[in-house]
């Protein structure tokens, strides 16, 4: 997904239309590109090559003109937290002409030591377990932890000493700045049965209510999905591995097994992937901001 | 001839029975738990004190068990396939969870 901000306005554009010249972005003041749920290390049926469609997802970008200020990438880096799937991610990402990356980090990279080696990789400058806050041409960015700290029967998490800086961190702000946040999991109840939704992102959000133009990126359920409250857009992304069924449309969420060929639509490489995404973004356009 | 055959009933026979007792005797000794489509199955067991109970995860996707206290029970990240064994030494009931997908919960009663 490429992303353009203009007049205060967050647009989203499916890169394989941008490349094959059929839609020409905004040319915004910034643009930049989410990917997310690589999972370096997996490979079943779903994705028997998880790092061939990370570079093609990598290919894509580099074709983009003018380049992308930066890249965010929403979690899921690697499959099992290890040191071999994090290091091959970081040699697919040297191949980008986007050197700047921020991340956020999914499930699967937090197993068996809390996140520890993922802080030590990626979040040198982050607050606590990995939360930090950046100023890019006049929009605040926020990249906000939920995969930790998990509760029996709960969703995704923030907690309480995450929250308290999230409050602090936007409280200098006026209420013009535009805000972008991204984290993992979604910030808001897509489907709670199967753990698709944050328990305290209420209170988080309840922070940049104020806000005029306020953006959500979040992850995690590998399929494009849009809502609006007030001033706040939600969005998730797609994968760079696989897709996941539609909310309750299988047993339980997973990687979904698709052919070859479908699977480049589900990863955002066809036209077909950006046609869904176009329409279900399209609302982005007018904002009712204040 | 005739005897040759006889003799291939009497092994073909022992190696029915063999079968047969194996999978008798696992009905009573198996405590174990899937951990299939996002789900303990069965997400309630109920086991005598002293039993040992084995978590295997049949999903595509790493899954823990670990019990509410996120103490007594911690279980490393099972990957697909892979199994977590534990042996309850005291009667009660254990509630857990997955603390990958924190909505996953079972029990384990011991009686």
């Amino acid at each position: 997904m490429l992303w353009t901000f203009c007049g205060g306005v967050l647009k989203s554009y499916g890169m394989d239309k941008v490349i094959s010249g059929q839609v020409t972005p905004v040319k915004g003041e910034l643009s930049f590109v989410q990917i997310s749920d690589s999972p370096i290390g997996i490979s079943k049926e779903a994705n028997k090559d998880v790092v061939g469609t990370l570079q093609i997802a990598i290919d894509r970008i580099n074709g983009l003109a003018p380049p992308p200020a930066f890249l965010l990438h929403t979690g899921d880096l690697s499959h099992l937290s290890k040191a071999a799937e994090f290091d091959t991610l970081d040699q697919v990402l040297k191949s980008c002409r986007a050197k700047d990356v921020h991340y956020v980090p999914g499930e699967h990279d937090v197993l068996n030591d809390n996140g520890k080696q993922y802080l030590e990789r990626y979040g040198k400058q982050a607050r606590g377990d990995g939360w930090y806050g950046f100023d890019y041409k006049g929009l605040h960015f926020v990249g906000l932890v939920n995969v930790l700290n998990p509760k029996a029967g709960g969703l995704g998490a923030l907690d309480h000493e995450q929250l308290e800086w999230l409050e602090d961190d936007v409280k200098r702000l006026g209420s013009d700045i535009p805000m972008v946040v991204f984290a993992h999991i979604p910030l808001w109840a897509v489907y709670p049965d199967w753990g698709w939704g944050t328990d305290d992102s209420a209170q988080a959000l309840s922070y940049l209510k104020r806000f005029g133009s306020v953006t959500v990126l979040n992850s995690h359920i590998d399929q494009t999905m849009q809502k609006v409250e007030g001033n706040i857009t939600f969005h998730t992304a797609m994968s760079t591995a696989f897709p996941q069924p539609a909310p309750g449309a299988a047993a339980s969420p997973g990687p979904m097994k698709v052919s070859a060929e479908k699977l480049r639509s589900v990863l955002g490489i066809t036209d077909v992937n950006y046609v869904q995404g176009r329409s279900a973004l399209a609302i982005v356009d007018s904002p009712l901001g204040s | 001839m005739k005897r040759m055959f006889f003799g291939y009933s009497v092994v073909v026979l022992l190696i029915i029975l063999a079968i047969h007792g194996s999978v008798a005797n696992d009905k009573v000794m198996s405590n174990e738990v899937a951990i299939d489509n996002f789900s303990f199955r069965p997400d309630k067991l109920t086991v005598p004190v002293g039993a040992t109970v084995t978590w295997i995860n049949r999903d595509d996707v790493p899954h823990t068990v670990v019990s509410t206290d996120k103490k007594t029970i911690v279980s490393p990240a099972l990957n697909t396939d892979e199994k977590f064994s534990y042996t309850f030494t005291t009667a009660g009931t254990n509630d857990y969870f997955c603390s990958v997908h924190p909505h996953m919960k079972g029990t384990i009663i011991v009686q």
